[in-house]
């Protein structure tokens, strides 16, 4: 049984001793009603993985397993098939990783800087920028890919692992700049005018004074990337080729492939395992991935 | 108020540079990764993607002038107005199904319940999947021969018919099932920090005059709260324009075309049927829908504080 499953009991039960009126009873009613509907997919997921297609041709899509079966897993990591790629997911897990990393890096390395110069540094134009930065936000990604992609094709990085980190790290400027540049912004200027006269210049203060006090916010903004980049389906199917799609990618093409006998149980495996990475961050960092997604919802 | 360009201990001893232009310039190159995403990606693309959709281009780009012809074709095709058609109903009603259902979690978990925080986290996981898991989970749960309409068929209910995937009429519902399940509980999440901004002082006031607590909620919470609603809608907004890949993993469009959505038909006419033109003509259409969007809301937002 899941976490999230069992979790579900808590309030249905006999708990609420002091008193069971019809204000609490509504009240944790809808609640776990509310709650079934959310959990119920993470639930489906986990039960379908673990069934064997014999059983899930027979039965219920609810009911637990009767022969708990790893196989579906197995073949979904190692064995299931895109056209005639039959190495499983596992590629498009490494590609995943390999596209994360530098991404994530990058992105913060650059958006860091961006909110130290505007907070700290700012020149004439600097505001003028950041606004541009700000309304990009809202432009419809699908204004901007196709230029990118002869951008991309002029630089030699079209198809690239590169071509995919550069986008990410354009693409996570705004939201991440924004972060940084409040987050600075809050820093008191006369600890930037000690450090001045002192005789520090704009890198020395970058990485003595400002990066270690961002720790907190560094953290916010590696959930918020690595979340968001994880899950990215439009940027990987534009800008890699199939070898290095990331996982997203490979794991539509895998359950949406039209050759073959559909295996729900390997494609619910695969699903999962796809989105064990966004999950496990979301339930180890807690609060934080809350503040993260709250950071880029409040505009400052 | 805030540090000038150059600190004034510096100022004094240095003799000025001759170019005010390499005043801070380690800032500036630092700067120089953002001043070209602003220009060249944001405004550079941007304006490069408007002024193509007014050429013939096919399989390049290519500045062969056509005037409006690409609008023209974009109205005349069915697929695109489906597109449009689809966009604007599951816009309105994930609109007013994520607000409402937000705010309504967000007020029950706000009475003081008891496992708040586990509330919380079930609400709010779906929002750390993607699109394209959120919409393959579905798409097993909603599938008419083993999902959700068998397992009601053999509890007894033999006719019972909910088959949304494979029924045009009813497509858009089923990724409307899976689109706020993804994302109700990130405005879930904003509601909640609006409502605990709330003074609790209010909540007094109404209830010693005897105020019922749904009508302080109609009457007083919600209007206090139309800052979270105005950030709310713009995010949600924002989201459902760009919807794609929840239609790519559960219904690739179909059945037939009846679950096309624009952001699909620039994708598909840029990259698979060598139509640049009609897909420029398209993104350019999105980014007017957008901007139709904001403005009102810059309006609101930016204009409204002058007149404080």
């Amino acid at each position: 049984m899941t976490d999230a499953a069992r979790l579900l009991d808590g309030p249905r039960g006999p708990k609420p001793t002091r008193r069971l009126s019809r204000r609490n009873i509504i009240l944790y009613g809808t609640l776990s009603v509310m709650a079934l509907y959310y959990a119920l997919p993470l639930y489906v997921m986990v039960v379908t993985s673990l069934k064997g297609m014999p059983e899930i041709r027979m039965g219920n899509i609810f009911a637990p397993p009767v022969e708990i079966t790893f196989e579906p897993w197995v073949k979904a990591w190692s064995e299931a098939c895109t056209g005639i790629n039959c190495d499983g997911l596992s590629r498009g897990f490494w590609n995943s990783v390999q596209i994360l990393v530098p991404s994530v890096i990058l992105s913060i390395a650059v958006a860091s800087v961006n909110g130290y110069a505007l907070s700290k540094w700012r020149f004439p134009g600097s505001e003028v920028f950041f606004t541009i930065l700000m309304i990009g936000v809202f432009i419809p990604y699908q204004v901007m890919i196709y230029p990118i992609v002869i951008l991309l094709r002029e630089l030699g990085l079209y198809g690239s692992l590169w071509g995919l980190v550069l986008v990410h790290t354009i693409f996570g400027m705004p939201l991440l700049t924004l972060l940084f540049r409040n987050y600075f912004t809050s820093v008191p200027d006369e600890l930037f005018k000690a450090a001045r006269v002192d005789g520090a210049g704009f890198w020395g203060i970058y990485f003595r004074i400002m990066l270690p006090m961002a720790l907190p916010i560094l953290v916010v903004a590696m959930i918020l990337q690595v979340t968001g980049i994880w899950n990215d389906f439009l940027f990987g199917v534009i800008y890699t080729k199939p070898e290095i799609y990331p996982m997203t990618v490979q794991l539509n093409n895998i359950v949406n492939s039209v050759q073959g006998v559909k295996e729900y149980n390997v494609n619910m495996a695969a699903t999962l395992l796809t989105g064990l990475v966004p999950l496990t961050i979301y339930f180890i960092s807690g609060k934080l991935f809350v503040r993260g997604i709250a950071a880029g919802a409040v505009k400052g | 108020m805030r540090t000038t360009d150059t600190p004034p201990a510096l100022r004094e001893d240095s003799s000025r540079p001759p170019n005010p232009l390499f005043r801070n310039l380690t800032a500036k190159l630092a700067s120089l990764p953002m001043v070209l995403t602003a220009l060249v990606v944001f405004v550079g693309c941007t304006g490069w993607t408007i002024v193509h959709s007014f050429t013939g281009s096919k399989l390049l780009p290519k500045l062969k002038w056509v005037g409006f012809d690409q609008y023209e074709k974009l109205w005349n095709t069915r697929r695109w107005l489906v597109s449009i058609e689809n966009l604007a109903l599951y816009g309105i009603f994930s609109l007013c199904f994520t607000l409402v259902i937000g705010f309504t979690l967000a007020a029950l978990l706000d009475r003081k319940i008891r496992f708040e925080a586990a509330f919380r986290t079930i609400f709010l996981y779906p929002f750390a999947l993607s699109f394209i898991v959120t919409g393959l989970v579905w798409q097993w749960i909603l599938n008419p021969d083993l999902g959700i309409q068998s397992v009601v068929r053999s509890m007894g209910f033999t006719s019972f018919e909910f088959d949304p995937l494979y029924n045009a009429s009813i497509v858009i519902y089923g990724l409307l099932i899976a689109g706020l399940w993804q994302g109700t509980g990130f405005v879930m999440v904003i509601m909640l920090a609006g409502l605990r901004g709330i003074d609790e002082d209010v909540w007094k006031a109404a209830r010693v005059d005897g105020i019922p607590v749904w009508k302080t909620y109609v009457r007083v919470i919600i209007p206090m709260m139309r800052p979270v609603f105005i950030t709310a809608l713009v995010v949600i907004t924002s989201g459902i324009i760009k919807v794609y890949d929840l239609v790519v993993a559960m219904t690739a469009g179909g059945p037939g075309i009846a679950s096309e959505v624009p952001a699909k038909y620039v994708y598909d006419r840029m990259f698979s049927s060598q139509n640049l033109g009609q897909g420029f003509a398209a993104s350019t259409m999105m980014l007017l829908a957008v901007v139709v969007v904001l403005i009102p809301w810059a309006y609101l937002e930016f204009g409204g504080k002058k007149h404080d």
